[in-house]
């Protein structure tokens, strides 16, 4: 495949920036619902 | 345990986001031809393309969303916070269009940028929302925040139409002579229509999946405040009867 | 007596009495045509470019008669005695006037300076083009400046916020103040007829973002207690 180097780092960059924030998004939500009691939580 | 921002339905959103994300990257590697024009670069099409409707969608999202928590502003901070989280998702998302662009123009135009009418929007665009962002990071009084960002989103509304319009004039009178056709010419046959389709339910499953779950966590955010608060203000207050008592 | 004139007397005033404008506004802007063709360093580069420099240093410039503007308000909760006392959009619209005839003053001296520094030759019936020009782009200015001053007004850190906020909101009417500036100036990239073509921009880009902001004022400057 041609510019295969182009290709897979706009995939890399897509994929790995989104897979970031939805990692770092769960980890403060365990932090936090530590902290809040769970009849607090409209969602649940 | 404690439970955290997700559910029965976010956790099904995620499955599928998963798996049709899944098989975009199998085809768009491995099943589609290379575009007759474009070659094999159009095979980051399937990723900026999607990455592109889905800020789109981030944006008109916090658009409605803030005209609401504008006009709700005694009475709820929830759309204010969806206004949020959804500009947040758009910004990475703008941010990746414009990257896998860059990375597709320097293998088709030969140039990481034009200043074609479109682009200059997008960034301009971009750049807007991430001063919206920033507005949103200072400290203070939630409310007051929730009104300065909702007029913010609600003048981007008003500010891009006058952007493209402009640029659009000003590229038309420009004597020099115009590069490219920014589309190149595609042209797409069933699988690759296909891909390109999936590609945007996929993007469209994780930005509904992430605005969810970010809206959940600035609940959170502001429960554990409020929460803390109470702890503190009870523990004032024994400490004053024990006082007392003594 | 109008409110929309006595607010603007008021900021005019403060800024006689203190001169903040002529005294640091003024040279700033000045100085920074000055930099602009120490780094361009080509006189024949410097006159095509003369038109964009002009409205790229009123811009900046801006972002200083704004702080300045808001930060005399907000000492002493003096914006909420104003409000208390009238209505949002005339506040508004007294801020904004006196910002207008602040950023016009300080628009007539850019375009001295251009003619001064960068020989800048503006021909008899191209003036017309050029004050229209400067009147409609300053009011856009005027009236955008105001309504992001009162957004950002009170935040930490708000003279960074600022520039980021505003400037992109400022790129049409960047592109349409410099090209019939341009056309003013006798460019021979465009005509004077396109130069009109923009001005018609520049006041659909005024009315849209006073409108804006005769409406935003309320809920932006709004107290909780």
């Amino acid at each position: 495949m041609k510019d295969i180097g182009f290709i897979l780092l706009s995939w890399v960059i897509t994929v790995g920036s989104i897979a970031t924030l939805a990692a770092v998004t769960l980890r403060r939500a365990r932090e936090l619902s530590a902290r809040v009691p769970d009849d607090k939580k409209p969602w649940l | 345990m404690h439970d955290m921002t997700g559910t029965k339905t976010t956790r099904a959103i995620g499955i599928i986001a998963l798996l049709v994300t899944a098989w975009v990257v199998i085809s768009a590697f491995f099943i589609t031809p290379a575009d007759q024009v474009q070659g094999d670069s159009v095979r980051i099409m399937y990723a900026h393309v999607p990455t592109a409707w889905i800020a789109y969608l981030a944006f008109i999202t916090t658009a409605i969303a803030s005209g609401f928590s504008l006009a709700r502003r005694h009475r709820t901070l929830g759309f204010d916070r969806v206004a949020g989280a959804s500009a947040e998702v758009g910004v990475l998302f703008m941010a990746l269009t414009l990257i896998t662009g860059s990375l597709w123009g320097r293998l088709t135009w030969g140039t990481f940028w034009q200043w074609d009418p479109r682009l200059t929007t997008t960034l301009f665009l971009f750049v807007t929302y991430v001063g919206y962002l920033a507005v949103r990071r200072i400290d203070g009084d939630p409310r007051q925040r929730a009104r300065r960002s909702s007029v913010i989103a609600l003048l981007a509304v008003l500010e891009i139409p006058l952007v493209h319009f402009s640029v659009v004039l000003w590229r038309s009178l420009h004597q020099e002579a115009s590069v490219l056709n920014p589309d190149g010419d595609v042209r797409l046959d069933g699988l690759m229509l296909f891909t390109l389709f999936s590609g945007v339910v996929a993007f469209t499953l994780i930005f509904a999946w992430l605005v969810i779950h970010r809206q959940r966590l600035m609940a959170l955010a502001d429960l554990d405040r409020v929460v803390g608060l109470d702890a503190a203000i009870s523990a004032r207050r024994a400490e004053g009867i024990g006082s007392a008592a003594t | 007596m109008n409110v929309i004139a006595v607010i603007a007397k008021k900021d005019l005033l403060i800024e006689w009495r203190t001169r903040t404008l002529m005294a640091r506004v003024v040279p700033f802007a000045l100085l920074v045509l000055v930099m602009f063709a120490v780094a361009l360093d080509s006189e024949p580069l410097l006159l095509r470019a003369a038109a964009g420099l002009v409205w790229l240093a009123l811009l900046f410039s801006t972002m200083l008669v704004v702080q300045r503007s808001f930060d005399v308000e907000t000492q002493d909760g003096v914006l909420d005695t104003l409000l208390a006392c009238a209505n949002p959009s005339r506040v508004f619209f007294g801020k904004a006037t006196a910002l207008f005839v602040q950023l016009f003053a300080l628009g007539v001296v850019l375009v001295v300076g251009a003619v001064v520094l960068y020989g800048v030759a503006i021909s008899g019936d191209r003036v017309v083009l050029l004050v229209t020009v400067v009147v409609s782009a300053t009011g856009g200015l005027a009236v955008v400046g105001t309504l992001y001053g009162a957004v950002v007004a009170n935040l930490i850190g708000r003279d960074s916020l600022l520039p980021l906020l505003v400037l992109p909101v400022l790129a049409p009417l960047l592109i349409a103040a410099s090209r019939s500036t341009e056309a003013a100036f006798g460019s021979n990239t465009i005509d004077v007829a396109n130069g009109w073509a923009w001005v018609g921009v520049l006041v659909v880009y005024a009315v849209v973002f006073g409108s804006a902001g005769a409406l935003a004022f309320a809920p932006l400057t709004e107290s909780d207690a």
